[in-house]
């Protein structure tokens, strides 16, 4: 899973019907500092995110169907939670 | 899933049996800020997006569940039309 940052919601009424219902957020992977560190992307929501959260986020078909418990659905990019804090130890250089 | 735009489309009379009855368009990946990055790529239709529209689409093993058939070799594949983005 990859930790990401919500940008904003993505309104589409034109979809797929497998994605009907769900809430659509495009994220973009950050680094535990904050800074980002990929490009972003589009992800189903399912815990309510809002704009400018840090969230757990999981980029891959099997798991991401595991989580919508569904199969063979054409999704990969779901939002799995959302980070409160993340303790690091601090790095000794 | 990722941001796209389409940017035209593209007919094969003669195409693979899992492909028949399906549209192929042309479609130009787009970066954060939404300008072109990357050369575009050959797209499933679902949803009829006509030349222009902001989409969604799915690569890889995902792209081929979209379609109705999804035993085909599609890896990409227009999942939704966008119709506003609240974060530009």
């Amino acid at each position: 899973m990859i930790l990401a940052q919500v940008i904003g919601p993505v309104v589409s009424t034109m979809k797929i019907n497998q994605l009907d219902g769900y809430k659509l957020l495009r994220v973009r992977a950050v680094n535990p500092d904050g800074s980002f560190s990929g490009p972003s992307i589009v992800a189903v929501d399912t815990v309510q995110a809002g704009k400018g959260d840090t969230v757990v986020v999981i980029d891959e078909g099997g798991s991401a169907g595991v989580m919508l418990e569904v199969t063979g659905q054409p999704i990969r990019t779901v939002i799995a939670g959302i980070v409160d804090r993340i303790d690091t130890e601090e790095r000794v250089q | 899933m990722k941001i796209g735009r389409i940017i035209g489309s593209v007919v094969c009379e003669k195409k693979i049996e899992s492909l028949s009855g399906v549209t192929l368009l042309l479609l130009q990946p787009l970066d954060d800020n939404y300008k072109e990055k990357g050369t575009p790529v050959v797209a499933c239709d679902t949803v009829q997006a006509g030349t222009g529209d902001l989409v969604l689409y799915e690569g890889g093993r995902e792209a081929a569940l979209a379609l109705d058939n999804w035993f085909n070799p599609s890896d990409a594949s227009v999942v939704g039309i966008i119709d506003s983005l609240e974060d530009v």
